[in-house]
């Protein structure tokens, strides 16, 4: 994993943050958004991405919020997740960036 | 009823040719119609429903359409599930306010936040967001759209139309459409010209005295729309149309017959495909292949192609339609008057003189390279032929050549089976135009509509010089026969893609310069041959 990397934390409760470098040249157009918002919906945890470039985050699960981010290839997601299945959604959404979205 | 008052002619553009006569549908801005709020829980309830049915419609559109028009509607499906969209709206009906007034609020203030984006990507998600917003607000007002409820042979009147609305729309029930807005490069245009449906663009303000059921002539020929029509109107709008009609029966007659000139020479009519969709309408048999298949309007015209495999179904569909006859594929045409958002320079100052076409392709190899490993993985299951667009150097073929070698290589290497099929050149560069023989190119492919722009300094969106950008300039002629006469010397196929193929009354011009073949719109094929059957060398 040469351009990802996910903070666990031991103790619980606080967040887990994880970072990504999206490589696909034409970022998170509208398709790879509503993949990556449905994938988030899977998970219980609260779960926020935003470009390392911007301060806001905004919740991974509105497609809206999401596409508004114009997060650009060659730009790096950050995400922080609370709740019980926080660590498995992070990773599985490093992952899904890595694999390209799935495209 | 609305039918008195005296006649009126309202102006336009011609997007698409043809006639009509019938009734004007208006597509109403949705929810113009003011309708009865209720109590915040009834309208809040309302609101459900009318995104139900939405998402319902929607749906169903997704599963009818092509791969293009699918993602698009994937996008809007996905914001009707978005609970930080709908929050807010349902806040505001909780506070009072309406439901239509609700959602058209949020909606207006999300849509203008995409629209002032600075990229082009982005700025074309407003026209999703809009597509979304009428959507809803139709189903709320109860509309179960202007489509399903009016008359037979009506002139459906709208604003504007959004690709999803146009493909949606059973044309079989409209005589033809009337935009206050639209251009007539935009892909609503393509759409309409595709599949013969009149349209005529631009009204302007005089749109908004449009009402719903006013008697009208749709005039997609000499640019006018005539409401109340008078009744020497009516009876001059009977003879064209009569003769239109006539004309087409006596063209259809032409549709199933090879086509072959008045001294009995053979002609290639070929097809110009921008949506698969349309080819399960087509008849290949009709056809002697496709001539120009343009590879960014087989997926989505505004961003990347896909990836390989989805590139590759796309090839292998084509290539089983046309049975065996010729397919010929561009590769992807982006920049100009077609930027993608992260492939294409930003900002720079003449496009057209950019880097666009193979120019594009050869700076970005690793792009390139996804789509001619598709190309290469599909030639072996058709008569594919491949040709690569805005060539100006005899070396940008060479070097096309070797990446799409490599290509074939790759795929071998990884136990596909592949092939380097036919390797053409699109010719509309005048450089290009005046030294054909010299590129090492398997065809040659005149793109009339770039070669007219370039060789008459006249941009093809100008409406300004529109009376310049000319088919019929004699310099343009020239070098179409001048592209003929290279493909002579060199024995290797010369055909014609752009507009100029699908005007009958330019197809004399071609022949006369020695071509035969000709790709046309699918919707040209039958009058594009009756023209060819009427013609001979000598008059």
């Amino acid at each position: 994993m040469p351009n990802a990397a996910a903070s666990t934390d031991p103790l619980g409760g606080a967040p887990i943050a994880g970072k990504v470098l999206v490589t696909n040249p034409t970022g998170l157009h509208a398709r790879p958004a509503v993949k990556l918002t449905k994938l988030a919906k899977s998970f219980a945890a609260d779960l926020k991405v935003r470009p390392e470039s911007q301060a806001d985050w905004v919740n991974a699960k509105s497609p809206n919020a999401v596409m508004k981010m114009k997060l650009r290839g060659g730009d790096t997601l950050c995400l922080e997740a609370t709740g019980d299945d926080a660590a498995a959604a992070v990773a599985a959404l490093i992952a899904f960036t890595e694999r390209n979205f799935d495209e | 009823m609305p039918e008195a008052g005296p006649e009126l002619t309202l102006r336009g553009t011609v997007a698409s040719r043809g006639l009509a006569l019938g009734p004007i549908a208006l597509l109403t801005p949705a929810g113009a119609a003011r309708r009865q709020a209720g109590a915040p829980p009834a309208e809040a309830q309302a609101l459900r429903d009318a995104l139900a049915q939405a998402a319902e419609a929607l749906a169903l559109v997704i599963e009818s359409s092509d791969e293009m028009a699918g993602e698009i509607l994937s996008f809007q499906l996905a914001l009707i599930e978005d609970d930080d969209l709908l929050a807010p709206v349902f806040a505001s009906i909780a506070a009072g306010t309406a439901a239509d007034q609700a959602w058209r609020t949020k909606l207006d203030s999300e849509i203008a936040d995409y629209a002032a984006g600075e990229d082009d990507y982005f700025r074309a998600r407003a026209a999703d967001l809009t597509d979304l917003r009428d959507r809803v607000l139709a189903a709320l007002a109860g509309e179960d759209a202007a489509t399903t409820a009016a008359a037979e042979g009506a002139i459906l009147a709208a604003e504007d139309l959004t690709p999803s609305r146009f493909l949606e729309t059973d044309w079989r029930r409209f005589g033809g459409a009337a935009l206050k807005l639209g251009s007539a490069a935009s892909h609503v245009a393509m759409l309409a010209r595709a599949r013969g449906v009149p349209l005529l663009i631009g009204l302007g303000e005089a749109f908004d005295r449009l009402q719903s059921g006013v008697p009208a002539v749709l005039d997609a020929e000499e640019g006018l729309l005539l409401l109340r029509p008078a009744s020497a109107s009516r009876q001059s709008f009977d003879r064209r149309q009569e003769q239109a009609t006539a004309r087409q029966r006596q063209e259809a007659t032409f549709l199933p017959r090879p086509a072959i000139t008045a001294h009995g020479e053979a002609v290639q009519a070929l097809i110009n495909v921008d949506d698969p969709a349309l080819l399960d309408r087509l008849d290949p048999a009709h056809c002697d292949g496709i001539g120009l298949a343009r590879s960014e309007f087989l997926f989505r015209a505004d961003r990347p192609l896909p990836d390989e495999a989805a590139q590759f179904q796309v090839y292998r569909r084509l290539l089983a339609w046309a049975a065996g006859r010729p397919v010929t594929i561009r590769t992807l045409d982006a920049g100009g008057d077609k930027p993608i958002p992260g492939l294409t320079p930003d900002g720079e100052s003449n496009p057209f003189l950019g880097l666009r076409g193979l120019r594009l392709s050869l700076s970005r190899p690793e792009v390139f390279a996804v789509q001619l490993r598709a190309l290469a993985r599909a030639a072996p299951l058709g008569n594919l032929k491949v040709m690569v667009p805005m060539v100006t150097r005899p070396q940008e073929m060479t070097a096309a050549r070797a990446l799409f070698e490599a290509a074939v290589a790759d795929c071998r290497a990884a136990g596909m089976a592949a092939a380097l099929p036919p390797l053409g050149m699109m010719v509309e560069v005048p450089a290009a135009a005046l030294t054909a023989a010299d590129f090492p190119a398997d065809f040659y492919s005149i793109g009339s509509n770039d070669l007219v722009q370039y060789v008459t300094a006249s941009g093809r969106d100008n409406d300004s010089v529109a009376s310049l950008y000319d088919p019929r300039n004699p310099a343009v002629l020239e070098l179409i026969a001048r592209t003929v006469a290279a493909g002579q010397t060199r024995g290797v196929e010369v055909s014609l893609c752009g507009d100029m193929a699908s005007d009958p009354a330019l197809v004399p011009l071609l022949l006369e310069r020695g071509l035969r073949a000709l790709s046309v719109a699918p919707g040209r094929l039958a009058s594009v041959k009756a023209a060819v059957a009427a013609w001979s060398p000598h008059g």
